[in-house]
């Protein structure tokens, strides 16, 4: 059966508490740890920052902390503007990037920030996206043509090129992957709504010549039918994207080209 | 020093898999158009049902024995089986995980929905045509 209790090293622990002494604008962050170096269990720690110090977003405080409270905390980010996906976490209960999610859109309460759900942690707040990086390689995702190229670059119209909005915009950050309950369960074949939807958009494109061979490699019960329209994908993409439409029209192309 | 164990299989190939099994619209269609078809035929037997509800023995009967009303019992009777064996197998393939577990359920649902599907049909030609 799919596991829905954590093993026993995986239970998670109460871990330290690190208090804002004398804070304008206190503000608490539960935060996982964990750790491959030593044989400890994760474990929550708790900081409180003060706001009137920090700037005004999840990575701003997650920085403050590594910077000035615990040099051990670590975590992934690099563009600090919601462009590279380096940053997608599991923030107030829903995945998303920490550089682009305001701390004042968080619950009022204390905040808790977590890996994204149900993949292998590397350490803390960096998850192991190995085979999510090889499911992007398997649906080839580049340009895949047989007529001789041209002289000059592949034209497109600018219709044609529409049909890739929506699309072209994804930064492969995961987060929609990992909330997808299917996913979770099946990830092992399931391709998942990030990889659906780059798949999409290498089928939209007018300029690619191999369309059917890209339906043929995904007309499967696991790779493409696990999608069951759960939407969590949509709901949480940070960059407001619906990959559940991408994968509605791959299955509606499938249907398509049999009648 | 490694979290995971040693791997020699690039993760490439564990993606990759099996490959595509070159099927699964089939399946994924016709549970759309079954259930479309169940959407009719289920509003239709609601309103047979509530024809029945205070009738006594012989005028059921009677009334399942119409030829509108067999036809579209049966039509029913076959759709749901086959709507519930489609989804069942989706269920079975998410959550189980243990292979010869898989299989023996895959099997049994499709048996027995077979069985109550013959049964179901062979109830309604029997008062239909009067056996």
């Amino acid at each position: 059966m799919a596991e829905f209790t954590l093993p026993k090293n995986s239970k998670i622990q109460s871990g330290k508490h690190y208090p804002a002494k004398g804070a304008r604008k206190p503000k608490t962050f539960k935060v996982y740890r964990w750790s491959p170096d030593d044989d400890q269990n994760p474990r929550v720690d708790t900081y409180e920052i003060d706001l009137a110090a920090c700037g005004p977003m999840v990575l701003d405080a997650l920085l403050k902390i590594k910077n000035e409270i615990d040099p051990t905390l670590t975590l992934r980010r690099s563009c600090r503007e919601g462009i590279c996906g380096s940053c997608a976490m599991n923030i107030d209960g829903t995945n998303t990037l920490a550089c682009t999610k305001a701390i004042g859109d968080c619950g009022s309460g204390e905040v808790k920030i977590y890996p994204l759900p149900h993949m292998p942690v590397v350490k803390d707040l960096v998850p192991d996206l190995t085979h999510f990086y090889a499911q992007y390689a398997s649906i080839k995702p580049w340009i895949r043509t047989q007529s001789p190229a041209p002289a000059r670059e592949r034209l497109q119209s600018p219709e044609d090129r529409k049909q890739l909005d929506g699309y072209y915009e994804c930064i492969l950050c995961a987060c929609c992957s990992t909330s997808c309950p299917s996913y979770w369960w099946n990830g092992d074949r399931y391709l998942g709504p990030a990889i659906l939807l780059q798949a999409y958009r290498w089928i939209a494109d007018s300029r690619d010549e191999v369309t059917g061979e890209r339906l043929d490699d995904l007309e499967d019960p696991f790779k493409l039918y696990r999608c069951h329209t759960i939407m969590n994908c949509a709901r949480t993409c940070p960059k407001g994207l619906n990959p559940a439409k991408a994968i509605a029209e791959i299955k509606k192309l499938m249907v398509e080209r049999r009648s | 020093m490694s979290a995971y164990p040693k791997e020699y299989r690039s993760p490439l190939k564990k993606a990759r898999g099996l490959g595509s099994a070159q099927h699964g619209v089939s399946h994924w269609w016709v549970q759309r158009v079954t259930a479309v078809a169940l959407v009719a035929l289920g509003i239709w037997l609601v309103t047979l049902v509530l024809r029945m509800l205070h009738a006594d023995y012989a005028t059921a009967r009677e009334l399942v024995a119409r030829p509108w009303n067999a036809v579209l019992l049966i039509a029913f009777v076959v759709t749901a089986f086959w709507h519930a064996v489609l989804g069942l197998q989706v269920v079975i393939e998410d959550y189980v995980h243990t292979r010869w577990k898989e299989a023996t359920l895959l099997m049994a649902i499709k048996f027995i929905a077979v069985l109550a599907t013959l049964a179901g049909v062979l109830a309604v030609l029997r008062i239909a045509l009067g056996a």
